[in-house]
């Protein structure tokens, strides 16, 4: 593959360089598992709290749709995975293809995402704007929720940030590929396998929780 | 030319990764008591090891970044640990 001409004076090499980069992206990372940890942690305290309510604020989650967008994601890591294990200048139109159908799956997990919070809204499960639940349990479904809300919106950010990224890559990897840009393409796989990371253990705590009892 | 198709270990883990979903989903049907929440948090760590070691590619790198990967772990279990021991540790 040819070397892209040049790099900055602190590298001692290219591939100084790329190594580099793999590790700078690995830290972004920690900084993201301390945000979403944080998140997961009063998930926790609170799921202690209060584990019949969150029981059943979980068995009103659509899991369907959880289920489906879990494959999707997924499916879309393994077509990020797959284009950077093939990245060459002979295979770059399929690693293009590769990049736009995994920038689709996210897409499709977006709406889906959407489909789920209309429905949600619809059932009056939007705490600060219309939460209605009937019983002795609607403040800690209310908690359930705000948490579900705040996690899943701010997943879904990472998802469009990600998109914009398969995007860009796509197009970068289009002309003739250096190892500069498979470096770029790497970097922006780990974030998406890191977001298909997260949304696995969402997954986990949002839809599974109390489907066994009612 | 043969150098376009997915290795192997990748197919093998996206396979994978869909029958753990499978299976997590039919468990969390099964009455479990607490192990239901066990059962759907192991699975979600072999499903996320799954994806960090192959399609992340952790399987062919060493020493530093390894560290770099675990360090954010790390963190992560003080986090959790010193968080969560009085809750669960609490009568």
């Amino acid at each position: 593959m040819p070397e892209s001409f040049a790099f900055a004076p602190q590298y001692a090499s290219i591939p100084h360089r790329d190594h580099t980069a793999e590790l700078g992206m690995w830290v972004f990372i920690a900084t993201e598992v301390l945000l979403f940890g944080g998140l997961i942690l009063t998930y926790f305290v609170y799921r202690h709290a209060f584990p019949e309510d969150f029981a059943e604020g979980s068995r009103r989650t659509e899991i369907v749709i959880g289920t489906a967008n879990t494959a999707v994601l997924l499916t879309s890591s393994f077509l990020v995975a797959w284009a950077v294990e093939i990245f060459s200048p002979d295979t770059a139109r399929i690693v293009t293809w590769l990049l736009v159908g995994a920038a689709c799956l996210g897409l499709a997990f977006i709406v889906l995402k959407g489909i789920e919070y209309s429905k949600e809204y619809d059932e009056h499960l939007v705490p600060g704007v219309d939460f209605q639940f009937a019983g002795s349990r609607a403040s800690g479904v209310q908690l359930f929720f705000i948490f579900y809300f705040i996690a899943t919106a701010i997943h879904a950010l990472h998802m469009l940030i990600g998109i914009c990224l398969l995007i860009t890559l796509a197009t970068i990897c289009r002309t003739a590929p250096t190892t500069r840009h498979q470096t770029a393409l790497r970097s922006g796989a780990l974030y998406w396998h890191f977001v298909d990371a997260i949304w696995i253990f969402l997954f986990a705590l949002i839809y599974l929780p109390g489907r066994s009892s009612s | 030319m043969t150098q376009w198709r997915p290795p192997l270990p990748l197919v093998g883990a996206w396979l994978g990764l869909l029958a753990l979903l499978a299976l997590t989903v039919t468990l969390a049907y099964v009455p479990l008591g607490t192990g239901n929440s066990v059962v759907a948090l192991s699975i979600g760590t072999i499903k996320a090891g799954l994806v960090a070691a192959i399609f992340m590619e952790l399987r062919h790198r060493s020493g530093l970044t390894l560290i770099f990967a675990g360090a954010g772990l790390f963190w992560l279990g003080i986090l959790l640990w010193l968080g969560l021991m009085d809750f669960m540790t609490r009568t």
